[in-house]
């Protein structure tokens, strides 16, 4: 008995003592707030330096070095900007590219990236970091990407709560679709653009649940921003009525939406002319009808509103309705049907057309169709690009219309206009990787937030039925329990689990992703070699350097448009083609000078003033991105404008080869004659014949190539790059 | 130490009547040899002088053209002991305008170190190295063809002195000679030509030879090179080398050939250079090489603890007239290079091109002091132009100063190491990373008197006056939970002194214990009191006010019990119960106890986290 007892008093004391305990650090502790806010914030920051160092593979892999094609055109403009200053900047005429047309640059671009960098470059200065510009510019990427992570909490946090908010900045932080345009090195619109993007939108939805002018204002100035930063802004021009247009439908008009949309729209469109690429077209083209459209709609609305009021007669007010619609629908037609057939309201331009028709590029804009970005998505890329988001974003769709506020819609209407836009264009799954992100951490964030609601009230009752071992507490843990299903713990436990396999599933498969697909930088290429190192093919900069050091300063270089921009940027020479599609015949002289036989060719590239033509060769590497498959297009382009050129010319029954059942007009043209000059000659595979293509996997059909106006003038080691001088006409030699 | 002023472009177009020159000294024997090998030409003479005049020799002149006088990259001259031994000590070689001497030739004279008498006899040892004077010929030559060369000069030595006997060997690269100038007594033995002996020639005696010859040693001409010295105090030179490289030899023509490059990868007889090799100080560290377009992965760098050998590639192979440009930099721990001496500090490097075999036609030396350095100069072994820079780097405010030495036509010879003296004091060192302390501390203090400051425009609006009102309510409900936190205290207080007593059984100190708790719950009832009247006279309480209420009751229903059970639990102590009785008493307070306080514990969360 008396042991018994003891037993009891050590079991109080020991329950008092640990009730003292934890009371004493109670006092010691942070209240919950502070302890919550201390988590978010450090969490932020996590993911802040997650995003920026994930993005970072590509310099640890490579080098840290500026990618692909469009940034080398930035990175050389930024290079001008900071070494110029920006009014020559802005009134910078480039004599280096399309020659002899040339390029107005500071016209005919979007300045904010190069300012931003700029921009950067010189606070750095300031604070006399001795950074370099090229640092700054394969930097800025990785930096905007974790500025998106904090506005993607801050968005997630005014549609949902702070919770979905932070779960929306860690998956964005990694979310392969956006890493794609981000990691260090691809300097290029997009990597600033869908931060100023997700921020305009932030600011809106801001301005919309707060109806103030200051939020409101400072959308507009996000706008700007973004406007300033890429021609992706028409999303968000037709986004934002599309939606004011929405709430109007379903009865939400209020007048902080309002004060929203007019503030935004007036001042975000009178910013936006300011940018002399956009300037009048805001006012003027198509595809910016819609949001002035909504604009005066918003005032007619507002208008018989106060009519109505003033009115106070139901009859009175119907009849009025009735002639005041009518008239503005007709005027509203009258005014579009007459700029339209005026001119002064420019019709939708070929990008736009093909985003709401995705045939319409193949059929009718060949230059457009020419470019891989510019395909339509396979299910496997929205795969690689969202992996759970894909499945999360239905789940979040459910949650955001179980609580419909202005908020939620809009993300609902952002989340599905860019899937579609993201299932027309591959390129724009960027634009819907916010928006997956944003859905999808409102689902986590719901379901994990109900699971651990359901395993939080069970372990709380847990702990204190041990901690008093009494009946009471039993009791109450029936009561707990008394509404619930059975085995509800465990199953939201199990679910719980589930989530979080899932989500490190995600994190693996982003990082994974990130490293092995997207943190190429394209211009150094890396394979495996025999013995399983790696091997790096430097060409391309070898060809560039070459052509930068050996060759006149005032050589023109022709080659197809994609190289255009690099040539200009790392070989200092001026190019007749580049990557800024904008004339089409002009692509199309060069598409039809590589597809004639190499008298003509010699003929245009002496109108043309070629000194040297650079041709990117796969058939010795296995490099299959090469001039010769691309080559279809370059017929296409040129037949296009020129129909001397016709493609069927250069297929045997509708098949491209190159091999002896070659159309003879394909054996012969200028293209095939420089790819394949003195490649006859050449073993490129043990075990097969000389002038085996690796590439394409045939023995090529014509081995004696012979030039006779132009000579090679250097190849590069693997053969990717071939320049070939254009020899002086036979009296002058 | 003394520096030889040698000023290259020099010519004597002042009219002189050819003279011959009187002089005392007299030529006993002279053996002149002539490495062609590589693309610098080195002249090695050695003398045997006799003066057989009255006066007594201060100095020996030496004559070249001045077309040959225009490219002498270096000009060293020394005593020659015995056979073979030479004397490190180099003798001062400088310029000289000597009167009545034929035009066209420019004189340099050696200063003896000690006068030489008359009857006296001396050796002397003259290397002359010359840049830029192997001249390629044809000069265009397609890929596969073999570079030839041509070189000019005298089979007689050039002197102001009588030469009794004299002889010339002409060393080339290989035995593939295209021609040469036969004359007496030449004859080409294996990959050398004798000229000579010669006896008993006059003053000034010239025959012009033309050696037209193959070479196929690379001829990689650095037009400009630009080395960049930065010292840190943390412990690391920097070395930052930007090279503008050509091919110095006779020009590619009619394109180049990927295919025959690749299908005699080890053609010998190709002017064209694939490699370079830049031999570095030993712990050279943090290798870099590349270019304006980013880095070249085509090197390779091994080194042990005398050396550091990196062989760099161009991006691609080098033929004659072709360019590149690249940079390479590397770091070197600061103790090998930089020593004290009394009370200044010296930096010991070396001077020239790393890279084996370049000729450098601009060589520009920058010594990039740390922020704060002074009274700095320096001692270079050769006459050099010499400026001040300043530079900035990271967090500099009034720059680094910038020691700026420049010499044209720069070959191995001048690899030798130079010193820069200065005084810096270690204190400025901390400048740095203390203004980095202060920034971000300066960050942290604006931010808190950013949250600290109201900067509402409008002290009147409604928004305004309840925000001030909701933080009085705050203020108001954490005092009313902190003085709920320490009656909670004083519980755990009375419960340890009930735990003391089941130990010790001593009553007197558990109602002391409780007598002591008593007092301190009145005083505690004031102050909440007080706080709860300031709390319910705000309007904006109202909602949470319920909860205060009965946060404040529940807690007072706790106090109550838990003097109940202190009360009790005492009571039978001192009447002497068995634990069983006791335990059975105080059961009931036991159980509405731990509900009581976990109730008490729930009220505070929800209000902590309004607070």
């Amino acid at each position: 008995m008396g042991v018994k007892s003891e037993e009891g008093a050590k079991i109080t004391s020991s329950a008092s003592s640990a009730g003292g305990i934890l009371f004493s650090m109670r006092s010691l502790k942070l209240k919950t707030k502070q302890q919550e806010l201390l988590i978010r914030v450090s969490v932020l920051c996590l993911v802040y330096l997650l995003a920026f160092s994930v993005r970072l593979f590509s310099v640890l892999r490579y080098e840290s070095m500026i990618h692909e094609f469009d940034p080398y055109f930035n990175y050389r403009t930024t290079l001008f900007l900071t070494e110029n200053g920006f009014y020559e900047f802005w009134n910078w005429f480039d004599y280096e590219s399309w020659y002899p047309l040339g390029r107005i640059v500071g016209g005919t671009l979007y300045p904010g990236l190069m300012v931003t960098a700029a921009f950067i470059y010189w606070t750095l200065r300031f604070f006399r970091f001795a950074a370099h510009i090229r640092e700054v510019c394969v930097l800025t990427a990785p930096f905007f990407a974790a500025n998106t992570t904090i506005v993607a909490y801050f968005f997630g946090k005014e549609i949902w709560d702070s919770g979905a908010g932070l779960v929306a900045a860690a998956l964005i932080a990694i979310c392969p679709g956006y890493i794609s345009r981000s990691v260090a090195g691809s300097y290029d619109n997009e990597g600033v653009a869908i931060f100023a993007l997700l921020f305009t939108f932030f600011l809106f939805v801001k301005a919309v649940n707060t109806g103030s002018l200051a939020w409101s204002l400072a959308s507009a100035f996000g706008y700007f921003y973004m406007v300033s930063a890429w021609g992706g802004y028409v999303f968000i021009i037709n986004l934002i009525p599309l939606y004011v247009l929405v709430l109007l439908v379903t009865g939400r008009y209020s007048m902080r939406l309002y004060v929203a949309y007019n503030c935004m729209y007036i001042l975000g469109m009178l910013l936006a002319m300011q940018i002399r690429f956009v300037g009048f077209q805001h006012v003027q083209s198509g595809e910016h009808m819609a949001a002035m459209g909504v604009f005066f709609l918003m005032q007619m609305f507002y208008f018989l509103g106060w009519v109505k009021h003033l009115l106070n007669d139901a009859k009175l007010f119907q009849a009025f309705l009735k002639i005041s619609v009518t008239l503005a629908v007709g005027v509203g037609a009258l005014a579009l049907g007459v700029g339209t057939a005026s001119g002064y309201i420019s019709p939708w331009t070929g990008r736009f057309y093909s985003l709401l028709d995705p045939t319409y590029a193949k059929d009718h804009i060949p230059i457009i169709a020419s470019v891989s970005e510019h395909q339509p998505t396979a299910w496997s890329s929205f795969m690689f690009d969202f992996h759970i988001l894909l499945l999360l974003f239905p789940a979040g769709l459910y949650f955001c219309f179980k609580r419909l506020t202005d908020a939620t819609i809009f993300i609902v209407m952002y989340g599905l206009t860019s899937m579609y836009f993201a299932g027309v264009m591959v390129r724009l799954i960027l634009v819907a990787a916010p928006a997956m992100c944003l859905v999808g951490a409102i689902a986590i964030s719901a379901t994990v937030k109900n699971l651990a609601s359901l395993v939080r009230t069970k372990s709380k009752s847990q702990q204190t039925s041990s901690g008093k071992g009494t009946g009471h507490a039993k009791a109450s843990l029936k009561a707990a329990l008394g509404q619930s299903l059975p085995f509800q713990k465990n199953v939201a436990m199990a679910l719980l689990f589930g989530a979080f396999y899932l989500l490190s599933r995600y994190v693996i498969h982003c990082t994974w992703v990130t490293s092995e697909a997207y943190s190429s930088p394209s211009i150094v290429l890396a394979a495996r070699g025999a013995n399983g190192g790696r091997v790096i093919f430097d060409d391309y900069r070898e060809a560039y350097f070459w052509l930068r050091q050996n060759t006149p300063p005032d050589a023109k270089v022709m080659s197809w448009w994609d190289y255009g921009y690099q040539i200009t940027a790392m070989g200092n020479r001026t190019v007749i083609v580049d990557n800024n599609t904008w004339n089409n015949t002009h692509i199309a002289t060069v598409g039809r000078a590589m597809s004639s036989y190499e008298d003509e060719a010699y003929e245009i590239m002496q109108s043309l003033d070629v000194d040297y033509v650079l041709v990117v060769f796969g058939g010795v590497t296995g490099y299959s991105s090469d001039d010769i498959n691309k080559f279809l297009w370059m017929v296409r382009i040129g037949g296009g404008v020129f129909p001397v050129i016709r493609e069927p010319d250069y297929l045997v029954n509708g098949e491209y080869r190159v091999d002896k059942g070659a159309a003879p007009k394909m054996l012969n043209c200028l293209m095939y004659k420089l790819c394949y000059y003195r490649f006859g000659e050449m073993t490129t595979e043990y075990g097969k014949p000389p002038g085996y293509d690796r590439a394409r996997g045939v023995e090529i059909g014509n081995k004696d190539v012979k030039l006779e106006h132009l000579e090679e003038a250097y190849t590069t080691s693997n053969w990717i790059v071939r320049i070939y001088k254009v020899k002086p006409p036979s009296n002058r030699r | 130490m003394a520096i030889s002023r040698v000023v290259l472009f020099l010519f004597f177009w002042n009219a002189i009547l050819w003279t011959p020159a009187r002089s005392d000294l007299v030529i006993l024997k002279l053996d002149r040899k002539i490495d062609l090998t590589s693309q610098t030409v080195r002249v090695t003479s050695s003398l045997k002088i006799e003066n057989a005049g009255p006066s007594t020799a201060s100095k020996v002149l030496l004559a070249f053209p001045s077309h040959q006088a225009r490219n002498i990259a270096e000009l060293r001259s020394f005593y020659r002991e015995g056979k073979s031994k030479v004397s490190s000590d180099q003798l001062r070689v400088e310029l000289v305008e000597p009167q009545g001497m034929p035009p066209d030739l420019t004189f340099y004279a050696v200063q003896l170190q000690k006068d030489l008498r008359r009857g006296e006899i001396l050796n002397l040892d003259v290397l002359a190295v010359f840049t830029h004077s192997l001249k390629p010929f044809p000069e265009q030559i397609s890929q596969t063809e073999v570079q030839l060369v041509v070189f000019q000069d005298s089979a007689y030595y050039l002197s102001p002195y009588v030469v009794k006997v004299q002889s010339l060997g002409v060393k080339l690269p290989s035995k593939n000679v295209e021609s040469f100038t036969k004359f007496e007594n030449s004859k080409l033995i294996d990959s050398e030509i004798k000229y000579g002996p010669y006896e008993n020639l006059p003053v000034f005696s010239y025959t012009p030879i033309v050696v037209h010859f193959e070479s196929s040693s690379p001829f990689a001409v650095a037009q400009e090179l630009l080395r960049e010295i930065e010292i840190s105090h943390w412990g690391n030179v920097q070395v930052t080398e930007h090279y503008k490289l050509v091919h110095g030899g006779a020009h590619n023509k009619g394109g180049f050939s990927r295919f025959d490059y690749q299908s005699r990868p080890f053609a010998s007889e190709s002017s064209s250079f694939r490699h370079l090799l830049a031999r570095l100080p030993p712990r050279a560290h943090s290798v870099y090489y590349r270019d304006e377009i980013g880095n070249v992965s085509t090197s390779h760098l091994r080194g042990d603890s005398r050396k550091t050998e990196l062989v760099i590639e161009p991006r691609y192979p080098m033929f004659g007239g072709w360019k590149t440009s690249f940079t390479i930099g590397y770091g070197l721990p600061l103790k090998d290079f930089l020593f004290q001496s009394e009370g200044r500090r010296l930096l010991n490097i070396s001077f020239g091109c790393p890279i084996e075999d370049v000729v450098v036609d601009d060589l520009i030396v920058k010594v990039v002091l740390p922020e704060g350095s002074k009274d700095f100069y320096s001692s270079v072994p050769f006459s050099t132009k010499q400026w001040e820079e300043i530079k900035y780097s990271h967090l500099d405010i009034a720059g680094r100063p910038v020691l700026v030495l420049k010499k044209t036509n720069v070959v191995p010879e001048h690899n030798e190491p130079f010193l820069v003296y200065y005084r810096f004091n270690n204190l400025s060192l901390l400048r740095e990373p203390l203004m980095l302390v202060s920034g971000f501390f300066l960050l942290f203090v604006a931010y808190i008197v950013f949250m600290h400051v109201d900067m509402s425009i409008s002290k009147s609006s409604a928004s305004y006056i309840s925000k001030l009102q909701w933080d009085e309510v705050q203020t108001s409900l954490q005092h009313v939970l902190s003085v709920i936190n320490r009656c909670l205290a004083v519980h755990g207080k009375l419960e340890a002194s009930l735990r003391d007593l089941s130990r010790t059984g001593d009553v007197r100190s558990c109602k002391a214990a409780r007598k002591a708790a008593d007092s301190v719950f009145k005083e505690l009832l004031k102050e909440l009191n007080l706080a709860l009247g300031s709390l319910q006279s705000s309007p904006q309480a109202a909602q949470i006010w319920p909860k205060v209420e009965e946060l404040v009751a529940k807690e007072r229903e706790l106090q109550e019990r838990l003097i109940l059970k202190h009360s009790s639990v005492v009571d039978s102590y001192e009447k002497k119960h068995s634990g069983r009785e006791i335990e059975n008493r105080i059961a009931a307070h036991e159980q509405k106890l731990v509900a009581l306080r976990h109730e008490v514990d729930d009220l505070i969360e929800i209000l902590d986290e309004l607070c």
